[in-house]
């Protein structure tokens, strides 16, 4: 047999436009942020009641660093973030699978995801008092249901929506079920997953907080409500800048790794 | 022609629809020979895919049965090669990676998968792309990958579901006698569906023409050209004739029965 070869150049497909920001981007981020602390000052020097200025709250910021306050308390929170988002996906990925593939676990399960996606993890926090104490516990749960069911939805989506053209593709292949799942249906819906942990992981550390007005010890929750008690205003600002930056840098990891993983993508 | 290789017989198929009953194929029955290279066309929702289909072990058969080498088809199988219009590639893997999918199922030594998966690749003249992704890859190229994943596995039978109906004119031809090329070299079986008319003629030793509603066999014409297949034949009075037979037959077929 012989190599024929046909004259064939690709098409020229546009430039994939990747989120690489031109210089002008940036430039404007930064315009932005300092236009934001310059309004933030304006507003603290004007007067309003207790409104702590940028000066004062990074000063606090530097003092709690330096006591070994905040970074006991994010260390305290991001252990509670990941044990429950870490459980929530842990379960949400095979459980999504299970949705996916057999109408059966489909029919079963899918009442529950969805009455209870409606409630707000929040709303479960005294039912997780009562029934679980105030330790550890009911904190991590909250962000496990939370992780959980943000997740497992889309994980089964991206069952469903695995193209069934490449599920025939491996079948005439001679593929069985098993084979089918592992190589077809496992990598096809990889980008539905991790939008899943996307998702988990914001409404995790959304819950974080709230869960921590439960009777913590220490982590960013607890000491932005200590800090409401004392009228410290700087600390509870403190709080919220570690929350975002944390958040902000945990959505960027996950955003990594999407590229990574599902770089195979076509991107229209 | 030899021994008949796939073999229709009195096959139906309705598909219920709203709260009528949807003939998709009424009482098809057509063998096709061992080697020979069968197309077929018909206008849309005349059941050319699902035949296909049932060939390939996707779809069930209402009534009737299809014999492969004289056994009924049970589900789909290695020993026929299927290639979709969607190319069907799995985009996560690079060409090479593709084709060596199905070989991965089949008993064979790594060296020998390779060995093969080349083969396949610089067949279609794809091997300057063997480590690229799908997505990188134009309209053509993806469905020569396509070709090369089902050679690869070493069908005797090929079923295309309108292979080429996505792709620009100049492209569709440049496959169309790359496909002859390699059908010449290794003759397999091949059930062609297309919506081209002259595509149709170009490939066949045989042309099925289907009608709709329900779906039938209207006309089966024979191509009486030679292969290896031309420009020269494609412009010939000859194959204009087959080609007007063709087209009529596709276009201005007697109702058969009364469009609701």
């Amino acid at each position: 047999m012989t190599a024929v070869t046909v004259p064939d150049t690709p098409t020229p497909t546009p430039e994939r436009r990747r989120t690489r920001r031109p210089v002008r981007g940036i430039g404007l981020n930064v315009i932005a942020v300092v236009l934001g602390l310059g309004i933030w000052t304006l507003l603290s020097r004007s007067g309003i009641q207790g409104l702590s200025g940028p000066v004062e709250v990074a000063v606090r910021g530097a003092e709690l660093i330096a006591d070994g306050t905040l970074p006991a308390d994010i260390l305290a929170s991001l252990r509670r973030v990941f044990t429950g988002f870490a459980l929530g996906t842990a379960l949400a990925v095979p459980v999504g699978f299970l949705m996916g593939w057999y109408g059966t676990a489909r029919g079963l399960i899918e009442p529950y995801v969805q009455f209870f996606r409606t409630i707000p993890p929040l709303a479960i926090i005294p039912l997780a008092i009562l029934l679980m104490g105030i330790g550890e516990t009911p904190k991590v749960f909250v962000i496990f249901l939370a992780a959980f069911l943000s997740s497992v939805v889309a994980t089964f989506q991206g069952v469903m929506d695995v193209d069934k053209t490449l599920i025939n593709a491996a079948r005439v292949l001679g593929a069985s079920d098993r084979v089918i799942f592992l190589k077809v249906v496992v990598p096809a819906s990889t980008p539905f997953i991790i939008v899943g942990m996307r998702i988990g992981l914001g409404a995790a550390w959304g819950t974080l907080v709230a869960a921590e007005l439960i009777a913590a010890q220490e982590g960013l929750g607890y000491r932005m409500q200590q800090a409401q008690l004392y009228y410290d205003l700087p600390t509870i600002f403190v709080g919220l800048i570690s929350i975002g930056v944390l958040g902000l840098a945990m959505d960027r990891l996950l955003l990594l790794a999407e590229r990574r993983l599902t770089g195979w993508q076509e991107r229209r | 022609m030899n021994s008949k290789k796939i073999s229709f017989q009195g096959v139906s198929k309705s598909f219920a629809l709203k709260d009528t009953e949807f003939a998709a194929l009424s009482d098809v029955s057509l063998d096709i020979a061992d080697r020979e290279f069968v197309t077929v066309v018909g206008p849309s929702g005349c059941g050319k895919s699902t035949l296909m289909g049932m060939a390939a072990g996707l779809v069930e058969p209402g009534t009737g049965q299809i014999l492969i080498d004289g056994r009924p088809v049970a589900g789909p199988g290695p020993d026929r090669g299927v290639i979709f219009q969607q190319y069907a590639l799995f985009p996560w893997l690079t060409v090479r990676k593709n084709v060596e999918f199905g070989l991965k199922l089949s008993p064979i030594s790594p060296e020998e998968r390779r060995e093969r998966a080349q083969r396949a690749i610089e067949l279609v003249g794809l091997t300057d792309f063997a480590d690229a992704l799908p997505k990188t890859l134009s309209g053509g190229m993806k469905q020569r990958c396509a070709i090369a994943r089902a050679y690869a596995v070493n069908p005797e039978v090929l079923l295309m579901d309108e292979p080429f109906g996505a792709l620009d004119a100049l492209t569709r031809v440049q496959l169309q006698d790359q496909l002859l090329r390699t059908w010449s070299q290794e003759r397999r079986t091949v059930m062609f569906i297309t919506h081209d008319v002259d595509e149709a003629v170009y490939l066949a030793n045989r042309v099925v023409v289907m009608a709709a509603r329900p779906g039938r066999i209207y006309k089966v014409i024979d191509v009486d050209l030679p292969y290896p297949r031309t420009e020269e034949i494609r412009l010939s009075p000859e194959f204009g004739r087959i080609r007007n037979e063709v087209w009529h037959s596709v276009y201005h077929q007697a109702p058969a029965a009364p469009v609701a």
